[in-house]
């Protein structure tokens, strides 16, 4: 249990990994995550279930490379178990028909994007994917996305592969030409600040709005508080009630201040590992 | 050996305060046999045995301790493991000054034998020399009982069970069973190394342990019932959900719940950081929000990780504080600075969202509330602030519900607890219930005197 199948680095830093986890496997639903730990010394880490395959018994985990706690997940080799894996954790995305989705996966968000656009489409969507990536080399999934998607928006920073520009530009392009008002909700998933910036341009167009957020967790089971953000004025437990909320409803400026709290230790904790793995 | 004194107890070493403030090792140092022999020889061995009705698992006292007076030390831990499954946990961590120790007849004149330090110094010598015996069990009897939390209730449950011939296993969501032993009570109170040879010696009993399982979201409890073949179940989850105050710069960076701040020194070893992957923010100047043990625990951590000063603020005056004797009196020596009679109005940051400011309220006592304690009131017009850079919110919790709302047909009361009777009975058929997840936060001891009466209530209904 809990032993990685099967580890590609889909493009610089970003791994996919097939881990076995049958009981995960059977009730994991789409926008729920695990608590994954490397080793004995690890962080506890959430990641979004990106893929599950109830059949086969395994979920696949997208990882990308960022301080010491990804990067030892990393380093962890098909056949390599980890030392904790918990979950599914977190709710399940509400999965109705809307008409017309607009899902814009920015980054990593593609990860966690993914199952639920195909649930989506299963549902009866016409689903529109943006699909967003600072250039050509950091785009994973396309095929997946295409797959689930009715329409299939590429962007990137530099112009290297789609349109050159932000996701939020052919958002606020597409809200803007529905007239017939046929867009029922809006997914944003990826980075914080790309969350904020797509929950702010569909704010005027009052469409249903909806963000995954990736706060800091320890336990993931509602019993730390330290995933905790503010949702309407009132303070929520990411792990427990979310993972997702409301864009519009979001206070971003103290989410963000929170994701940089350990901003310092993890610069100490990294370089202290790169050390460490250099005279290893 | 000397004429027994009868008035003063034995002082039991310690690490002086200079010292282990800045340490994680534990702060009494326990007896040797000579002090715990001279201590045990004050038991009167009275007829009336004031101080087992004092005790919520009725440790026969007098027996253990007149065991220690005859130099049978392994005999005396045997004698307090008949009714009480983790006696070096609770010779550390029970408030006896209210229990036991508050009936004792020695103490209407002098000061009351010192159980708590005799029971601990019992189950440390027969632990340390390796006199632990695995006892007989009964046959395997075919039945099976699941067991949800591998804290103090849980584990007792499993103690209990396991030697009756059940087959018994734990499901727990942390990756180290313990629960509050384990995330909660610091290192320096309770040694991770104590818990962890409690659970070991279960394991060795043949009790089986699931780690990272969170019931209600990897299983059910019907699941564990219906398709997993488990006879009954024992749920001692916990409480839990850590309360915050509602108060303006509650997010800020640097205010944590105790629970948050605990657990990423206790069960991932912040302390340790960066050996530890799990980083903690270190003030210099902390304000831990609370009186009871949790707030204790997290003022002598944030001591320990460097803070120049700690404050305890607590809204009521000394005499209310909830935390064990012991536990303000350590605090005290270690330099923790009692503000009473306070409360925080708000938090304020610097620009970069962390905390920097806490606006404070002063009180002062007036009428008794329900509880029986004179309630705190502000005084008009008194309000002050504190420099701060690290805020620790220890109020209290309530029932995390993650299970229980995924468990139909359990009853619970308006708070969110599980609704249980004396012997934990709850309303769903084959599902027993215990420790603070019934009574809200309580104690090590009443959570396992809870798990015992579940276990005899488990056992007569499986073998009834
Ligand atoms: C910091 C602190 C200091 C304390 N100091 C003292 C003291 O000095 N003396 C004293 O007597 N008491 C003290 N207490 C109180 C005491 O620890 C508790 O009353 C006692 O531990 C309760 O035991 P329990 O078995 O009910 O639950 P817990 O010890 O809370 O254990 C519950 C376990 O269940 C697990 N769990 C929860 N949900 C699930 C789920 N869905 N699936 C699987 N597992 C789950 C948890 O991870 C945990 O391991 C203290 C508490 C704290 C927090
Ligand atoms: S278990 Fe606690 S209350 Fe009972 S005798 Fe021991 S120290 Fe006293
Ligand atoms: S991660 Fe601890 S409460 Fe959410």
């Amino acid at each position: 249990m809990s032993r990685i199948v099967n580890k590609t680095e889909l493009v610089p830093n970003i791994h996919e990994m097939l881990v076995e986890a049958p009981q995960i496997a059977a009730k994991a639903l789409p926008g729920q995550f695990v608590v994954v730990m490397a080793d004995e010394t690890g962080e506890r880490v959430p990641l979004t279930i990106a893929d599950f395959d109830r059949d086969q018994g395994t979920i696949t985990l997208i990882l990308m490379v960022v301080g010491t706690s990804s990067r030892k997940l990393a380093r962890l080799r098909a056949g390599d178990a980890f030392h904790a894996l918990l979950g599914p954790l977190g709710h399940p995305s509400e999965i109705e028909d809307y008409g017309s989705i607009i899902m814009v996966a920015g980054g990593v968000g593609t990860a966690p994007i993914y199952p639920i656009a195909r649930a989506l489409r299963d549902k009866g969507n016409r689903v529109i994917t943006i699909q967003g990536a600072r250039n050509r080399d950091l785009l994973f999934w396309r095929d997946r996305m295409a797959a689930v998607s009715d329409e299939h928006i590429i962007t990137t920073d530099d112009g290297s592969a789609g349109r050159k520009g932000l996701v939020t530009e052919p958002l606020r392009e597409r809200l803007a030409a529905d007239n017939g008002k046929t867009i029922g909700c809006v997914y944003a998933i990826g980075p914080t600040i790309m969350m904020k910036c797509c929950s702010d341009t569909t704010r005027p167009f009052d469409v249903r709005t909806i963000v995954s957020l990736n706060t800091i967790m320890v336990d993931g089971t509602g019993m730390c508080g330290g995933c905790r953000v503010e949702i309407g004025g009132e303070t929520r437990f990411t792990c427990v009630d979310g993972p997702e909320f409301d864009g519009h409803l979001v206070n971003w400026s103290t989410m963000m201040a929170r994701q940089r709290i350990y901003h310092t230790s993890e610069q100490c904790s990294l370089t202290r590992y790169l050390d460490e793995v250099s005279t290893s | 050996m000397s004429a027994v004194n009868r008035q003063q107890r034995t002082p039991m070493p310690e690490q002086d305060p200079a010292t282990r403030a800045r340490n994680f090792e534990e702060v009494p140092l326990g007896y040797t046999p000579e002090q715990a022999q001279q201590e045990a020889a004050r038991c009167l061995n009275c007829k009336k045995r004031e101080c087992v009705a004092g005790c919520p698992v009725e440790v026969d006292i007098p027996a253990f301790v007149h065991l220690i007076a005859e130099s049978e030390f392994a005999a005396a831990a045997r004698k307090i493991k008949e009714t009480n499954a983790l006696p070096a946990v609770c010779g550390r961590v029970c408030p006896q000054e209210s229990q036991c120790e508050s009936k004792c007849v020695l103490g209407k004149k002098w000061e009351p034998l010192a159980i708590g330090r005799l029971e601990r110094f019992a189950a440390d010598y027969e632990r340390m020399n390796n006199l632990v015996e695995l006892p007989e069990k009964q046959p395997p009897n075919g039945k099976k009982v699941a067991i949800i939390g591998a804290g103090p209730s849980g584990l007792t449950v499993a103690g209990d069970l396991i030697l009756l011939g059940y087959g018994v296993t734990i499901f727990e969501a942390f990756h180290r069973p313990g629960g509050v032993l384990m995330y909660g009570i610091p290192e320096f109170r309770l040694p991770k190394a104590i818990v962890e040879s409690e659970v070991d010696y279960l394991r060795q009993l043949g009790v089986r342990i699931e780690l990272n399982q969170v019931i209600g979201r990897s299983i059910t409890i019907d699941e564990l019932t219906e398709d997993l073949g488990f006879d009954a179940v024992f749920v001692g989850v916990g409480a839990g959900l850590p309360y915050f105050l509602g108060i303006e710069g509650e997010q800020l960076g640097g205010v944590y719940a105790a629970n948050e701040y605990l657990t990423r020194t206790n069960l991932m070893r912040a302390y340790r950081f960066p050996e530890y992957d799990t980083p903690i923010v270190k003030g210099r100047t902390v304000c831990v929000l609370g009186g009871g043990n949790v707030a204790m625990d997290a003022a002598r951590t944030a001591r320990r990780l460097g803070a120049e000063h700690v404050y305890i603020v607590y809204r009521r005056s000394k005499a209310e504080l909830p935390a064990r004797a012991e536990e303000v009196h350590h605090a005290e020596e270690e330099g923790i600075i009692f503000k009473l009679l306070a409360a925080p109005l708000a938090f304020e940051g610097n620009g970069d969202g962390m905390v920097q400011r806490m606006r404070c309220q002063e009180m002062e006592l007036g009428e008794p509330d329900d509880s029986g304690r004179r309630r705190p009131v502000p005084k008009a017009g008194c309000e002050f602030t504190i420099e701060t850079d690290l805020v620790i919110v220890a109020i209290g919790g309530g029932a995390n519900p993650l299970l229980t709302k995924s468990t139909p047909g359990m009853e619970l009361n308006r708070r969110g607890y599980i609704v249980a009777d004396d012997a934990g009975k709850t309303s769903k058929p084959r599902v027993w219930a215990g420790g603070d997840i019934v009574t809200g936060s309580a104690t090590v001891i009443e959570a396992m005197g809870a798990g015992r009466r579940a276990a005899r209530a488990i056992h007569e209904c499986l073998s009834g």
